[in-house]
């Protein structure tokens, strides 16, 4: 059962940042040299409708809270993050779409992918020496949301999770008024509006 | 041509939620130091051993495979299991979605090399080709670090409103937007 589902949703997953553009490199470096704001658009949406249904999901009871799997915040975070912020940029592929990208983008995406398995060798490697560095120490109490979910620590214990939840993802909807107008016709053609 | 936003958008955010009502959080890095395991252990079969102590009932001579009572360890000997699956079918995925798509670019893949590197740096295959390995190299040693991925961190984990997720996606976006602007100009 969990194979099958894994098989469906993995699926459903690189079918969608195919058709959303994400597994294409020139959409993901227009968007982080700021010249197409259609992807950005995209991930807000997409990270605000996902977060509003979740809490209210689990407001509701329909979602388990057992489901929920929150990463432990140390300086590992932050080096790790603008280490992949950096190669996310040469490349244009993060893990997730490199995969999404296989057939689409070809030799192009099988050299991420070799880089990859490459990177993440080397890692697999280092980790016994860096496990105990302060690299790896908690900050903000290790698994810490800012919104209640009953099973992590709260940065907002007070107030019942889905509002501070419902907010935020509104605020991340609304937020992709405040970035520039996309045409979002043109967006394999993007030569036509240097 | 790809879906308009608010399309792409509200179809991401029912695909990352659809994955956690149903499963768990979606996530991919984790997968490629599977991918690395299945094929050290075939190299060298000492790497991953069965180990009823274990919490996961697998140990590893490798200090990272061995993390978390051998968690990683574990699905590398067992590499039909939920996550490796998942991300096997991405590609699959990602080829329908392509496929399906009747105003793409014709031929397949539908461009050698991103357009966007022609017009910084010419046609050389070789140099984009070397490019797209070391932007990988460094991709993935930097997820593994950080313990996720745009995925794992940046949409699972601010989705969730986890404190780690808000911190990755600044740290990612305030290094790669100067370093995307650097390479390829704006």
């Amino acid at each position: 059962m969990q194979i099958l589902m894994a098989v469906i949703l993995g699926a459903l997953f690189g079918f969608v940042l195919q058709r959303i553009g994400a597994a294409d490199p020139d959409k993901i470096i227009d968007m982080l040299r700021l010249r197409d704001p259609h992807l950005m658009k995209t991930i807000l949406t997409g990270i605000g409708v996902g977060s509003i249904l979740l809490f209210i999901g689990l407001a509701l009871g329909l979602v388990d809270s057992g489901h929920l799997s929150v990463k432990t915040m140390d300086w590992s975070v932050v080096f790790g993050g603008a280490l992949m912020g950096v190669g996310w940029a040469i490349s244009g592929y993060c893990p997730g779409t490199g995969v999404a990208a296989t057939f689409s983008k070809g030799l192009d995406a099988l050299f991420f992918l070799l880089g990859g398995l490459t990177g993440a060798g080397i890692y697999t490697l280092l980790y016994g020496s860096l496990a105990d560095t302060f690299l790896m120490n908690p900050l903000f109490g290790g698994k810490m949301t800012l919104a209640q979910t009953g099973i992590y620590s709260a940065l907002l214990p007070k107030i019942p999770g889905w509002i501070p939840a419902v907010i935020i993802g509104v605020l991340f909807i609304v937020g992709t008024i405040l970035l520039p107008k996309t045409d979002s016709e043109p967006v394999n053609s993007r030569d036509s509006h240097v | 041509m790809y879906w308009n936003w608010k399309t792409g958008g509200v179809i991401l955010g029912l695909t990352f939620f659809l994955a956690v009502a149903l499963v768990k959080p979606i996530g991919v890095s984790t997968q490629f130091v599977i991918a690395d395991g299945i094929v050290a252990g075939a190299v060298n079969p000492d790497l991953v051993q069965r180990d009823d102590q274990a919490k996961s009932g697998f140990r590893s001579t490798n200090a990272y495979l061995n993390k978390s009572g051998g968690k990683y360890a574990k699905s590398v000997a067992n590499p039909v299991n939920y996550g490796f699956i998942f991300v096997i079918f991405m590609a699959v995925g990602g080829l329908l979605g392509h496929l399906m798509d009747r105003n793409r670019r014709p031929g397949f893949p539908d461009s050698p090399i991103p357009d966007v590197h022609v017009q910084r740096f010419g046609h050389s295959r070789t140099l984009r080709f070397a490019l797209a390995f070391f932007g990988g190299v460094i991709v993935l040693a930097g997820a593994r670090l950080a313990g996720g991925c745009s995925s794992g961190h940046m949409m699972s984990g601010i989705m969730q409103t986890s404190v780690s997720g808000y911190v990755f996606a600044a740290a990612a976006f305030l290094a790669a937007i100067p370093t995307a602007m650097l390479i390829y100009r704006r």
